[in-house]
């Protein structure tokens, strides 16, 4: 075990942001052998009579693969379920955009692959900060996933036998991930989108398009419904329920350039954590290695290519500063830096994620970047122009393999970067950067997935529960539809048994102030009429989030970042200027509403990374790491889960610590070598 | 490069609309044709006028939710040299001076919201009529249990990447949404678990297709020249083979 | 809407191949409009049944041919909805395509005139008094401007037949891919041109003084 450079430091400065809350434990995953905690559950789980099930109304808000897969499911149980999507329809959630595949524990392959195994993987890979109980269900449930989607109509790749071909992704050694081309999300989204068109035509699903929640309603500590705002009318209604889901997906955009949609937001979410719901795990964001770089300050959002370019792809960059104007072509081998392989020999160009992000991050902060200049300013306040790319070169394998083998392997990604870019990746080196690509923090939940309030049930990306600091490649998928389709419509019953609750009507006092809230709050948006647009007040939070709570953190940097938070937020509250008026399709307030959400929540995120003085999966501490560069866990201080509980605008939020146990894998430090 | 934008503005479905011009003078060639509209959007607002709607969201031309007509084109097809969705239509394929002509998805069955924005819900009906297979959850036969051609199972791939964005209706001089109705035909009968209530099926959507205020099929082919994912026409011939033959059966009769 | 069509297209063809028999002789060809008239499938169906049973069955066709072609019309002009573009690019759509429900309308009138000429006998140009078909159809096409006339009118049937026939079987199916789209397009045009070359031939030949 190498040695830390620096050792964490021994004040906390993070103490004086936050105020320590007692201890939570999950207290719903049944005691015993792992494998026997999920049929125990299922069967001390309450039950509804079928013949009970239409008078209880569950919200379900987002229809991506997580909410349309329980609105799908507790739609064919009988619940009458009310499904709400900021889109135009249900089939565009961000979910499509998943190219990878999907993990099952089929061993098809024969090759030693088990429930077990993937269980293992996922809390391995999750750099053992995901809670075990969970993750052993979500592997256990794998393998039906992959039968429903088959019955769904899903067309997996398939081999000439007719059976369903699977791929090995990610990093591990079996092959387990089931594909479908290079849309595996899009195929799935379809599947349990036809599946929720079904129960929408059978009248138990009843969908709410161009509708995004801005507010939760608490009656009695419960959560009894959303307000919403009908995005075309600019209408602000109440919605009652017996239970509320969010699956409303990540918050990547707080960085403002994701690989996220650009309607993606924490707006549910956050309305949830500031009624009560605690956040677990904030800080926790997967940075992608492999995507298209940024083209200047226009940019509005970043594209993926898959990892799997790094098989075949070389990285460098040139080693002097003066060659990066260079064509490419022109600049000899000995003047380029394979940094990669140079400092990493023995894993070369493929080292994780996190190490291949950070060190292109790296080479670009030493001025070796390429590609178009982009604006940027430093943590000592000056602006500065800095190439944000490095090459992923392909000459030595197109020599090695020949054109057409490279084309066989890689050609539609080399099409998407040609279209994007107006490059040729066959002729000049492909340019790549480092993107955010999902958060794996979000919003506390037990075994149940229920958050911290009774009632509300959170599922997918949008929960924190099964990745831990690091998603496993092809996992995203796996996650989303277990939650929709096999552990939510088996647990939420367990809470809907206690009902049908009190009736609600629009004078109920909370519903009332949480009307009141939402229209305030629109109301005050329109009226700041400053000078500022929300996209810059947007963009300049994503650089402040980029540039301190990104790909390094640091503690001095997390500092300043909060301070700068803080400040931009008092400006955005002073300065901005939306346009027009609630009462039309309006998306300038849209947009405000959401980037003041991200605004409290980037403050939290910070908060987070200050408080967690270890290196793990996606949260790299500049002060913890090893000699090598390799991300150094503190499993004696940080094996848990930080559930960050909201006291008020302005106030310390309280951490509560959910301590993780370990029963059946041992903790290890990670190692590459 | 400087370019002339003339975007259709209205108020709303109630309103008339018109085309506005725009000037934009820094647009680069490696913008996408949406952060061009974006950077319009940001003079706009400097301005204090309202931003032009448009529909997005991923801008990674998966989703479906982006689409105008540039040029007279959906997606700026024929601005082009790739099938595209607007999302990935890049400026490069423009020249200084250019005027572009940005007009909403005009079509019967497509209301238009605000400007550039117009009501695809006609779409969801379509398959909520019948696009998809009746399998609750938890009822599922193990996945190996029934093999599935390969050739079979590529062909339901191609035609089940459709985005279902609309162009083919916006495109089509008769507004007929048969291209999208067949994409998802084609994906379910070409495996095995589509069977069952295939016939059903293609009967129940056609009756949407129509009720919801699409027109007819002339085979001239505009839809699948603009789609972007490059959904054939030949998917249409597979709908009328399995409609032709669902009209000898009873199944969907009464549905 | 294709059915009508295709038997639509069927009659042409046969009416295309009685016309050629211009070129046999007065004899051939009127004693075939005679054969029509009174002997075809008889003694299966008595004397002159044939070519009553023969009108129904095409008038029925055609009936039902424009009245699809009238909805479909009328859906399409609500299907494109108010709003119209102020810019359009077709680029596959064919001339043929574009002009199918204004050549539709051609060629109804143009079958109406047919009918009150050469069977109805309402018109006579050419001719006085009830004459053999051949008479009629010589004193017809001796006058130029009548083949001049009788040219656009088959050219728009031709380019109504050009797309139609490739719509026909496309509807029916017979689109199974990107090579039977080729296929079927290339009989289209094939017809279509067959049709036009052997309709126009006669009267061409009897306008110059070829058929006498």
């Amino acid at each position: 075990m190498a040695v830390t450079k620096e050792k964490p430091q021994s004040v906390d400065p993070a103490a004086a942001f936050f105020t320590p809350g007692s201890d939570i434990h999950d207290t719903k995953a049944p005691a015993g052998p792992i494998e026997k905690k999920w049929p125990a559950r299922q069967f001390t789980a309450k039950l509804v009579n079928p013949a009970n099930r239409r008078k209880l109304t569950v919200i379900i808000v987002g229809t991506g693969l997580a909410g349309g897969a329980a609105a799908a499911t507790l739609g064919e149980a009988g619940y009458n379920v009310e499904n709400f999507c900021y889109q135009d329809s249900p089939r565009r959630a961000h979910s499509i955009a998943a190219q990878g595949g999907i993990n099952a524990a089929k061993n098809y392959r024969n090759d030693n692959d088990s429930v077990y195994r993937l269980f293992y993987d996922t809390v391995k890979g999750g750099d053992y900060r995901a809670r075990e109980t969970n993750v052993y269900r979500l592997a256990e449930v794998s393998g039906n996933i992959i039968d429903q989607c088959v019955a769904q109509g899903v067309p997996f790749a398939r081999e000439y036998g007719g059976l369903l071909d699977t791929r090995s992704f990610g990093g591990v050694q079996v092959q387990r991930t089931f594909y479908a081309r290079g849309q595996t999300g899009q195929q799935l989204l379809i599947g349990a989108y036809q599946a929720l068109e079904r129960q929408v035509n059978a009248g138990t699903v009843k969908m709410h398009t161009r509708h995004e929640m801005v507010e939760l309603i608490v009656h009695d500590g419960r959560a009894r419904g959303i307000i919403t705002r009908d995005m075309v009318t600019g209408e602000i209604e109440p919605w009652y329920a017996d239970a509320v889901v969010l699956a409303t997906g990540g918050y990547g955009n707080v960085f403002f350039l994701s690989t996220n949609a650009m309607g993606c937001n924490v707006t549910a979410t956050w309305r949830a954590h500031r009624k009560g719901a605690y956040f677990a795990n904030p800080c926790f964001t997967q940075i992608h290695p492999t995507c298209i770089p940024v083209h200047g300050d226009t940019q509005s959002k970043l594209t993926l290519m898959s990892e799997s370019l790094r098989n075949d792809g070389r990285i460098w960059v040139p080693k002097r500063a003066e060659d990066c104007t260079k064509d490419p072509r022109q600049i000899p081998e000995s003047d380029r830096d394979y940094y990669l392989e140079r400092i990493y020999p023995a894993f070369g160009n493929l080292v994780p994620r996190d190490i291949a992000s950070r060190q292109a991050k790296n080479m670009c902060d030493e001025g070796r970047g390429v590609g178009p200049l982009v604006t940027e300013v430093t943590q000592d306040g000056t602006t500065q122009q800095r190439r944000r790319g490095v090459y992923l070169d392909f000459a030595e394998a197109i020599g090695r393999l020949g054109r057409k083998a490279v084309e066989a392997k890689y050609g539609n990604l080399f099409d998407m970067y040609q279209q994007i870019t107006g490059e040729n990746p066959y002729e000049t080196p492909m340019r790549i950067y480092p993107a955010v690509h999902y958060t794996m923090g979000g919003l506390w939940v037990d075994y149940d997935l229920e958050s911290s309030i009774p009632g509300l049930y959170v599922c997918g990306e949008a929960n924190f529960s099964d990745h831990g600091a690091n998603r496993l490649g092809a996992s995203a998928l796996m996650q989303g539809l277990a939650d929709g389709y096999f552990v939510l419509p088996n647990t939420i019953n367990d809470y809907l048994s206690g009902g049908p609750f009190e009736k609600m009507s629009d004078s109920t006092p909370e519903v009332a102030a949480a009307l009141g809230e939402a229209k305030g709050r629109v109301e005050r948006l329109l009226s700041v009429q400053g000078s500022r647009s929300v996209d810059s007040f947007h963009k300049e939070l994503g650089a402040i989030m980029w540039e301190y709570c990104g790909m390094e953190r640091t503690a001095e940097g997390l500092q300043i970042a909060i301070g700068k938070i803080r400040q931009l937020r008092e400006d955005y509250w002073n300065d901005v200027l939306v346009t027009g008026v609630n009462e039309d399709f309006n998306q300038a307030l849209e947009r405000a509403g959401r980037v003041a959400d991200f605004m409290e929540l980037a403050e939290l995120m910070c908060i987070d990374a200050l408080n967690r003085r270890e290196s793990c999966g996606g949260h790299f501490r500049r002060e913890s790491q090893t000699e090598d560069g390799e991300a150094l866990r503190n499993d004696d201080e940080f094996a848990y889960v930080a559930a960050w509980e909201f006291t008020g605008d302005g106030q310390k939020p309280i951490l509560h610590k959910e301590p993780l146990v370990y029963e059946f894998i041992e903790l290890k430090q990670r190692s590459y070598k | 490069m400087k370019i002339t934008l003339k975007v259709w503005r209205q108020a709303r479905n109630a309103s008339t609309g018109a085309m506005q011009s725009y000037q934009l003078n820094d647009v680069s060639a490696e913008m996408s044709f949406l952060e061009m509209l974006d950077m319009l959007n940001e003079q706009l607002t400097s301005q204090g006028q309202e931003p032009v709607a448009f529909d997005h969201d991923c801008r990674e031309g998966i989703c479906g939710m982006c689409g105008v007509v540039i040029n007279g084109a959906p997606h700026g097809r024929y601005s082009s040299p790739v099938a595209t969705t607007t999302c990935q239509l890049h400026m490069r394929n423009f020249h200084d001076g250019d005027v572009i002509e940005v007009e909403p998805w005009r079509a019967g069955a497509f209301p238009i919201i605000k400007d550039l924005v117009v009501d695809r819900s006609a779409f969801d009906r379509i398959i909520e009529a019948g696009g998809y297979i009746s399998v609750n959850t938890g009822s599922a036969p193990e996945a190996h249990s029934t093999p599935a051609p390969k050739l079979q199972a590529d062909r339901a791939f191609d035609a089940a990447t459709c985005i279902g964005c609309g162009a083919c209706v916006a495109a089509c001089p008769n507004g007929s949404g048969m291209l999208f109705t067949s994409a998802k035909v084609t994906h379910l009968a070409n495996l095995p678990q589509g069977q069952p209530e295939r016939r059903r099926r293609v009967k129940a959507m056609i009756a949407a297709h129509d009720d919801n205020g699409f027109g007819g099929c002339q085979n001239i082919g505009e839809c699948a020249s603009v789609c972007p994912k490059q959904i054939p026409l030949a998917s249409i011939g597979q709908l009328n083979r399995d409609l032709i033959a669902a009209l000898f059966h009873a199944d969907g009769r009464n549905s | 809407m294709a059915v009508t069509g295709l038997v639509l297209i069927a009659f042409l063809l046969m009416h295309m191949y009685g016309n050629l028999k211009i070129f046999i002789g007065p004899e051939a060809y009127n004693d075939y409009a005679e054969f029509l008239k009174q002997d075809l499938l008889a003694p299966i169906l008595p004397h002159g049944w044939f070519i009553w049973i023969f009108r129904a069955v095409l008038f029925i066709c055609l009936v039902l041919h424009i009245y699809c072609a009238i909805t479909l019309w009328s859906v399409s002009v609500e299907a494109r909805g108010k709003s119209k573009y102020v810019r359009k690019n077709r680029k596959e759509q064919t001339l043929a395509s574009r002009f199918m429900r204004w050549g539709g309308i051609a060629l109804f009138l143009l079958i109406v005139f047919h009918i009150l000429m050469f069977t109805s006998n309402t018109f006579q140009l050419g001719w006085t008094g009830k004459q053999e078909p051949y008479t009629m159809f010589m004193g017809a096409f001796a006058q130029p401007w009548m083949v001049v006339i009788y040219a656009v009118f088959v050219g728009i049937v031709c380019v109504h037949i050009r797309h139609g026939f490739w719509s026909a079987f496309a509807t029916l199916g017979a689109n199974v891919g990107k090579y039977a789209q080729i296929v079927l397009n290339v009989i289209a045009y094939f017809v279509a041109v067959l049709v036009f070359v052997g309709f126009m031939l006669p009267p061409v030949a009897v306008c110059f003084g070829l058929v006498s």
